[in-house]
């Protein structure tokens, strides 16, 4: 893996190995928060800010602390109590130094926490052995994939609204389907470059 | 649109106790069909059934523990950290489970990678220590988490089943193999993404279906 460039990464990251559409990551916020193609946008935006920051800061603690310790167990304690503390901290910044993008993402930031597509972006960059470079561009990549997948999803449900979904099919169902048309259709950049 | 809640503001329709609240654990708010939580490892680990059946021991496992010790901690743990501290016993759970796996069962613990450690953002547990847990005693608590984990339990092989029977055209679980013939052509689709969306999308339109009206606004 140590060969591949981080823009390569990137690429796949958005495109063949999208975290949403192939992993199933970052579910929940998907189907809550995808009704608007604003408001998908000002998640993914945060999402792929603190996803590429959080890959870093966790490859750092990982690499330099965890693992000459011994303590690689602890990994996902010391992840979830990281995106948590950084979470936390972006909020405080932006409140104080930007009030209107507090506003635009404000709302958002304590729902990225819970999001599982940040905490498995910083398990797979560990599991593939990424390097720092690597995992700046999978983290970035992976962030905006995932920017995509939500914003292409939104922008189909705004269309949905008009359209007449069987009664038993309405809400989450028809939303699983779309899904997995939109996964299909990425699966058609599969080839064009490829990651593990 | 009907579901707009957060993850972790789910549930909400806890009180009942014992036999009520193990059947609304399983079936009449059944976490991954009705109320559509956790749906990111229900998704990813569904292409084999033992796969599923392992993460619905894991989740069971966790949500159990989880569930006793916040409830045994409830009148401990002060309101405004209590997240943190939900959070820190989930994950103490999860690595348990996790180092387990990897001591005993190595090619299992392979096979689902970095899934098992997601279980902590997990918003079954996480919303079962939030809605249940916090404001019961730790007897019902268990009985909630059992319940959680069953109905999470169940509806991860029913999918796992049929991704595994109509991709790989056979089911093999536990030296049984359930076979569908020479006259099937497996769907390699079923086995990746779009397979386990389209399972589950169609699970839950006949959860719909089965529950009646009341289903959509339960949610």
């Amino acid at each position: 893996m140590s060969d591949t460039s981080a823009m390569v990464i990137l690429i796949a990251a958005v495109f063949t190995n999208n975290i949403l559409l192939s992993n199933f990551l970052g579910m929940c916020s998907f189907i809550a928060c995808s009704s608007q193609v604003e408001t998908a946008l000002g998640l993914g935006t945060a999402v792929t800010f603190v996803m590429t920051l959080t890959a870093m800061i966790n490859y750092a603690i990982y690499h330099f602390v965890l693992a000459p310790l011994q303590l690689g167990h602890l990994q996902f304690i010391v992840f979830i109590a990281v995106i948590a503390a950084f979470v936390q901290l972006v909020e405080m910044i932006v409140e104080r130094f930007s009030p209107k993008l507090y506003f635009a993402l404000g709302i958002f930031l304590p729902l990225i926490t819970v999001n599982c597509a940040i905490l498995g972006a910083s398990l797979f960059a560990i599991i593939r052995n990424y390097t720092f470079v690597q995992t700046v561009g999978f983290g970035f990549g992976a962030g905006l994939g995932w920017l995509v997948a939500i914003v292409l999803m939104a922008g189909l449900q705004q269309k949905m609204r008009y359209g007449d979904v069987p009664k038993p099919f309405a809400g989450v169902p028809v939303a699983m389907i779309i899904t997995c048309v939109m996964a299909m259709a990425f699966m058609g950049f599969a080839g064009m470059v490829t990651i593990q | 649109m009907s579901n707009n809640s957060s993850c972790t503001t789910c549930g909400g329709l806890c009180g009942g106790k014992g036999l009520v609240t193990l059947k609304e654990g399983v079936w009449t708010s059944n976490p991954l069909a009705i109320q559509v939580l956790g749906i990111c490892s229900a998704l990813a680990v569904t292409n084999k059934l033992s796969n599923s059946l392992v993460m619905g021991a894991a989740l069971l496992f966790v949500c159990v523990g989880s569930n006793l010790f916040v409830s045994l901690l409830r009148n401990h743990i002060p309101h405004r950290i209590r997240m943190i501290a939900e959070v820190a016993i989930i994950a103490t759970f999860v690595i348990l489970f996790d180092q387990f796996l990897k001591a005993y069962y190595w090619e299992m613990s392979k096979q689902l990678g970095p899934y098992v450690g997601l279980i902590i953002t997990n918003c079954i547990v996480m919303g079962r220590a939030e809605a249940f847990a916090l404001q019961n005693p730790p007897l019902v608590s268990i009985v909630d988490g059992v319940a959680n984990g069953i109905g999470y339990g169940v509806a991860l092989a029913i999918i796992g089943f049929l991704r595994e029977l109509f991709g790989a055209g056979q089911v093999v679980f536990f030296g049984m193999t359930i076979d569908l013939g020479s006259w099937y052509t497996p769907n390699q689709l079923m086995i990746l993404a779009p397979g386990a969306f389209f399972v589950f999308g169609i699970l839950i339109a006949i959860f719909n279906v089965l529950k009646g009206d009341d289903a959509e606004e339960g949610q």
